[in-house]
């Protein structure tokens, strides 16, 4: 038997033999964390709107974003949000909240090697690629704007 | 009398003996399966340092420092420090030999460091070069974790067949003066690679290199899998064990109840890890409190140790190469 076939007949031996995640109860998980911090923004506006009645919707959605980033960073500064991260899965990354946590968790982490080389050139390790991918079809759709 | 048997094996014809073993273990696996028998469990991940790396190092150097205190010997008398660990230019091993009066030679065997190094200080010791040398090894979880994986406080999830790196050390003095256990022989492992490219599957991509050094020891040694009161994987996890009982039965051994992993038997279930423990801490801590007290006891008379190492780096993952890995197997005996 060759190699390359031996490789593939293994593979697939592993493939049929992992344990699977349990897609059910973690879409539960991820709605019910996803939602709340969703309805948790969403309660912040309102309130920011009520207290401040001549407030546009814009800047009261960017004084919600600010909060809630803010909250974020802090809670994983305190190691708080990796642990809603590990029961909520993509209940908590996919939110503005998650990309807040995906800066600060490696600022906090690389903050040990300075403040320049450390903290400012790792702080995107990840959530850089998802920046640079916003950017990047930014760019296409204005384009497509700008000549329809 | 050739030292070689067999394709890979070298025979301890002078049995060095183990005179002194100590083990050190963070809080996780203070509170996992073997709290019983570890020397020492820390009561701070980070040992009042500011770094995990620097943490690291302090857990070497505890390990080392008291496992010649055990063996009743002083500095002076360990002929070579033989380390190494996980971290990129084993900076842990070799900054921490910096605290010890005492030659140091590094290797590198990923998680089969403590086989690898126990192989080569009882091969220094029976050939008559030295008499007594420490052989250490260990992990840090936060320190593996910032170089391998994410950032700790990332709230992401690990996948099901993830494993858990281990905080600890562990330190073994092999020497020429007689003691009760002895190191029998070695069998250097061969770089296996099954084609596995799932970093978050060590196990799987592991099991292959236990079976073939498992395979080429009992040939070489002409033993069976029966005659041995333990054959110990070092950091296969639940999932890679079962590979391997499968794999080995394919091959025509039946690994059985004298089977087992330190991988699998480091934590409890509650500790949710997944597939169990991993790191070069992982063997090392279990054989240096639980198998080598065991085997004082008399429990356990003839172990085969078998770590096992995957030999990737993060700059292989990301390329797309699949990960090579290697096992390094010591025979371990009890002689009155």
């Amino acid at each position: 038997m060759d190699i390359e076939e031996r490789n593939k007949k293994y593979n697939e031996y592993v493939q049929a033999k992992i344990p699977k995640t349990k897609n059910f109860p973690t879409l539960i998980y991820a709605f019910v964390v996803g939602g709340l911090i969703c309805c948790i923004g969403q309660g912040i506006m309102d309130l920011l709107m009520l207290i401040f009645p001549t407030m546009s919707v814009e800047s009261a959605t960017a004084w919600m974003l600010i909060v809630i980033i803010f909250v974020a960073s802090l809670l994983t500064g305190l190691g708080i949000y990796d642990r809603i991260g590990v029961f909520a899965g993509a209940g908590s990354i996919v939110p503005i909240t998650g990309f807040s946590n995906s800066i600060t968790s490696p600022a906090v982490e690389f903050k040990r090697e300075g403040i320049i080389f450390g903290l400012c050139a790792k702080m995107f390790t990840v959530a850089g690629p998802v920046i640079v991918n916003g950017v990047a079809v930014s760019i296409v759709i204005g384009l497509i704007y700008l000549f329809l | 009398m050739s030292k070689k048997i067999g394709k890979q094996t070298i025979a301890f014809r002078n049995k060095p003996s183990v005179i002194g073993f100590y083990s050190v273990a963070g809080m996780k696996e203070g509170e996992g399966n073997f709290k019983d028998y570890f020397q020492m469990i820390l009561e701070d991940d980070l040992l009042g340092e500011n770094t995990f790396e620097h943490a690291e190092r302090r857990l070497f150097e505890l390990a080392i420092k008291n496992a010649i205190k055990e063996s009743g010997c002083k500095d002076e008398d360990i002929g070579l420090l033989i380390s190494g660990d996980l971290l990129n230019q084993i900076v842990t091993a070799n900054y921490a030999a910096r605290s010890f009066n005492i030659p140091l030679l590094g290797l590198y065997g990923a998680c089969s460091t403590m086989a690898e190094s126990l192989a080569v200080g009882a091969a220094l010791v029976d050939g008559g070069h030295y008499n007594n040398v420490a052989c250490c090894t260990g992990s840090h979880f936060s320190s593996a974790e910032r170089q391998y994986r994410f950032p700790l406080e990332l709230g992401n999830q690990r996948p099901p067949t993830s494993q858990w790196t281990v905080t600890g050390s562990g330190c073994t003095i092999i020497s020429n003066k007689p003691s009760k256990i002895k190191v029998v022989n070695a069998t250097f492992g061969k770089v296996i690679d099954y084609g596995i490219s799932d970093v978050n599957n060590m196990g799987a991509a592991m099991a292959p290199a236990a079976m073939s050094t498992i395979i080429a020891h009992l040939k070489d040694t002409k033993t069976n899998v029966e005659d041995y009161d333990l054959i110990l994987t070092g950091d296969l996890g639940k999932l890679g064990s079962e590979i391997l009982m499968d794999l080995m039965e394919h091959e025509g051994y039946k690994l059985g109840q004298n089977y087992n992993d330190c991988g699998q038997m480091m934590f409890a279930d509650r500790q949710k890890t997944f597939q169990g423990a991993s790191g070069a801490g992982c063997s090392a801590i279990v054989l240096n409190s639980y198998v080598f007290q065991k085997m004082l006891k008399g429990e356990y008379k003839r172990v085969l140790f078998c770590a096992t190492g995957a030999l990737l780096s993060t700059t292989t993952v990301q390329q797309g190469d699949t990960i090579p890995c290697i096992c390094h197997a010591v025979e371990l005996s009890v002689e009155e």
